[in-house]
């Protein structure tokens, strides 16, 4: 059996994301010019968490199926 | 060389990017303890689903390289650049998986050249191994100087300090997990790159103004370079003649050089994605890994080629705020993805971007020392010089050979920082190996009667074609000894050095494929068809799915699908 790759990949996006997500929500609006006023932090962010926490889904899922087992 | 950069990281930009890092490192660290055997760090024990062996059979070939040349040439070309994907990559993936994976893994050679050896003989192996051995080595220095380089333009980092911190990561991950460390740390960085790209296409078009507005400016580029105002615009439509679209190719040239070729030979022999499927946990996923692998690569050009369209519309779009650096009376290509990440995105985001380009960096480096240690310690090392040792020593040796592999590479990249023609000339010798390979491979695995010598002569004779016809060629407006007609005369011109490489590469298989015809007829098959079982497609049983397997787990199914869908592609862009 070797490492599920879908738990420290989920952990990473997870954490990522949040970190993301997070710096868009605090930072100043004027940094958004560049990316044509578009908070792509706050955004993104969220779908980078939203994707980690899948992945992290699937892995709990398949561990709690091989535990059944 | 500007003395400021041309960005500023803040803290959370290098928060993200430390993350990453201790994630790949402590990914290496938790698969040491499955590293039991030589098979296991090798080929990863031959244990990998094929969702993940898919990505990272991509992923190994996504390198900064890619990721960068293709942005470069989406700006330089258009969407024609698609054709390294859409004629080139998919229809070569397609054929790996269904027809020459069987042999390749159900061979058990735990290399391409030990399929050759398998297959024919010991020198035909030989010539395999140390050419991709110093190839790989090379293709690494690159992605490494590459690295450093592109870091201290866009932040002012240290090149030394570049090469230091880039080499000592991927040597600890791949010292500790071998080559489940470097599939897993793919699998992520295609990810990363999928994340970090959408985002920037996204921006870009807005910018632009969407998909119309791209349309509508690239006529411009088009009519400034010359051409009709589709050639930017349109795959095909302008490829009746060389002089008529910007890549200066013809659609004989491209299809027969590019599309056969140059991209079956790579995709079906070179080691660094072979072993990728090499590694799968069955026959069926080796050959459904480079089908799943033929999806999101079908659609890839939206994420790297795009975004050199984008580039180079808004940079003749006046007013836009968006310029790609000149250099001489064009553009520094190569900047288009660096220069499109620090302008369009904010802190944060810019933090993923780059880690998505180092980790592709990196990756690329790391695909080609996982190949050189397997190549090295497999089909050198064990064969020619310590044969008959334990499991153990040779373990042992994969991760000397890591350690060796990664201190050359550290050298080439120096190499190329001193002497950047060293490094052009390095990459057409190896353009003249690869070329004929494919056809060795092809009379190998369908005709059984290729012999050994007929392989050797017709490979070397292909290397020689190669080289003969390059050195008596040269594209119109070059006159650089690099770029052909070393032979002292110019038969012919091409339009382009694309063009150029495309017809060498035809011209040397043709020549393999034929001198290994007559080779192989002259002599006498060594090899019994007990030997040759599993190696050669009239000797070998058809692999049959096993029963029950669901419809999307068909190889064929998969390549048809596939196969549909890029001829659907290529129409669309017309």
């Amino acid at each position: 059996m070797q490492l599920d790759i879908r738990l420290p990949m989920g952990l990473l996006f997870t954490l990522e994301g949040l970190i993301i997500l997070l710096y868009g929500l605090i930072s100043k609006p004027s940094i958004y010019v560049k990316s044509d006023n578009f908070n792509i932090n706050l955004w993104w962010g969220l779908t980078i968490t939203v994707f980690g926490l899948f992945l992290l889904l699937m892995a709990w899922n398949k561990m709690r199926y091989e535990k059944m087992k | 060389m500007p003395h400021t950069s041309l960005v500023h990281l803040s803290h959370v930009d290098y928060v993200i990017l430390i993350v990453y890092f201790a994630f790949v490192l402590g990914i290496g660290w938790a698969l040491k303890r499955f590293m039991k055997t030589s098979t296991d760090f090798f080929l990863s024990g031959r244990a990998i689903p094929a969702w993940i062996t898919g990505l990272a059979f991509i992923s190994a070939n996504l390198g900064a390289q890619e990721v960068i040349g293709m942005g470069a040439s989406g700006a330089k070309y258009g969407i024609m650049t698609s054709h390294f994907y859409w004629v080139g990559a998919i229809p070569a993936m397609v054929f790996i998986g269904i027809f020459m994976m069987p042999f390749y893994y159900g061979s058990k050679a735990r290399s391409v050249p030990e399929y050759l050896k398998l297959r024919f003989d010991e020198k035909t192996r030989g010539f395999n191994a140390i050419s991709f051995a110093v190839m790989t080595v090379f293709s690494s220095g690159i992605s490494m100087y590459a690295l450093a380089k592109m870091l201290q333009l866009l932040l002012q980092w240290n090149y030394n300090f570049s090469i230091f911190i880039s080499a000592i990561i991927v040597l600890i991950y791949i010292f500790l997990g071998g080559l489940t460390s470097a599939i897993y740390n793919e699998v992520i960085q295609f990810f990363l790159i999928v994340l970090g790209f959408v985002p920037l296409v996204f921006i870009g078009l807005h910018k632009i103004g969407g998909w119309d507005g791209l349309q509508a400016q690239l006529r411009v580029v088009a009519m400034n370079n010359h051409l009709a105002a589709g050639a930017f615009s349109h795959s095909w439509k302008y490829m009746g003649s060389a002089s008529q679209n910007p890549m200066g190719v013809d659609w004989f040239g491209m299809v027969m050089g590019l599309g056969f070729v140059l991209s079956f030979g790579y995709w079906c022999t070179d080691f660094l994605v072979v072993q990728r499927a090499m590694a799968a946990n069955s026959m069926s996923a080796a050959r459904r890994t480079p089908l799943i692998a033929a999806f999101p690569k079908m659609v890839f050009p939206f994420l790297v080629i795009l975004p050199g369209m984008i580039a180079i519309a808004l940079t003749s779009k006046i007013g836009s705020g968006f310029s790609l650096p000149p250099q001489g009376n064009s553009y520094d290509y190569n900047m288009v993805v660096p220069m499109m990440l620090v302008k369009f995105f904010p802190s944060g985001m810019l933090g993923l971007g780059l880690t998505a380009l180092m980790a592709s960096f990196m990756s690329g480096m790391a695909g080609n020392v996982t190949a050189f240690n397997t190549v090295w310690t497999y089909d050198i090392y064990q064969s020619y010089i310590f044969p008959g040792q334990s499991d153990k020593h040779y373990l042992w040796m994969g991760r000397a050979a890591t350690v060796g592999g990664i201190a050359l590479s550290i050298g080439a990249a120096y190499l190329a920082h001193s002497f950047n023609n060293i490094m052009d000339m390095l990459q057409l010798v190896f353009a003249f190996v690869n070329a004929p390979l494919f056809a060795t491979f092809l009379l190998g695995m369908f005709w059984k009667r290729t012999t050994g010598h007929g392989a050797f002569i017709g490979l070397i004779s292909g290397t020689l074609a190669a080289a003969v016809h390059h050195g008596l060629t040269r594209p119109i407006g070059e006159n650089a000894l690099i770029k052909g007609g070393w032979l002292g005369v110019v038969v012919h011109r091409y339009p382009s050095d694309m063009a150029q490489n495309f017809y060498t590469a035809i011209f040397a298989w043709t020549v393999c494929f034929v001198v290994t015809i007559v080779i192989s007829l002259l002599t006498t098959q060594r090899k019994t068809d007990e030997e040759l079982t599993g190696l050669v497609y009239s000797l070998t049983p058809k692999v049959k799915d096993e029963p029950g397997v669901p419809w999307y787990e068909r190889p064929v199914v998969l390549g048809v699908i596939v196969l549909v869908a890029v001829v659907i592609l290529n129409i669309i862009f017309w």
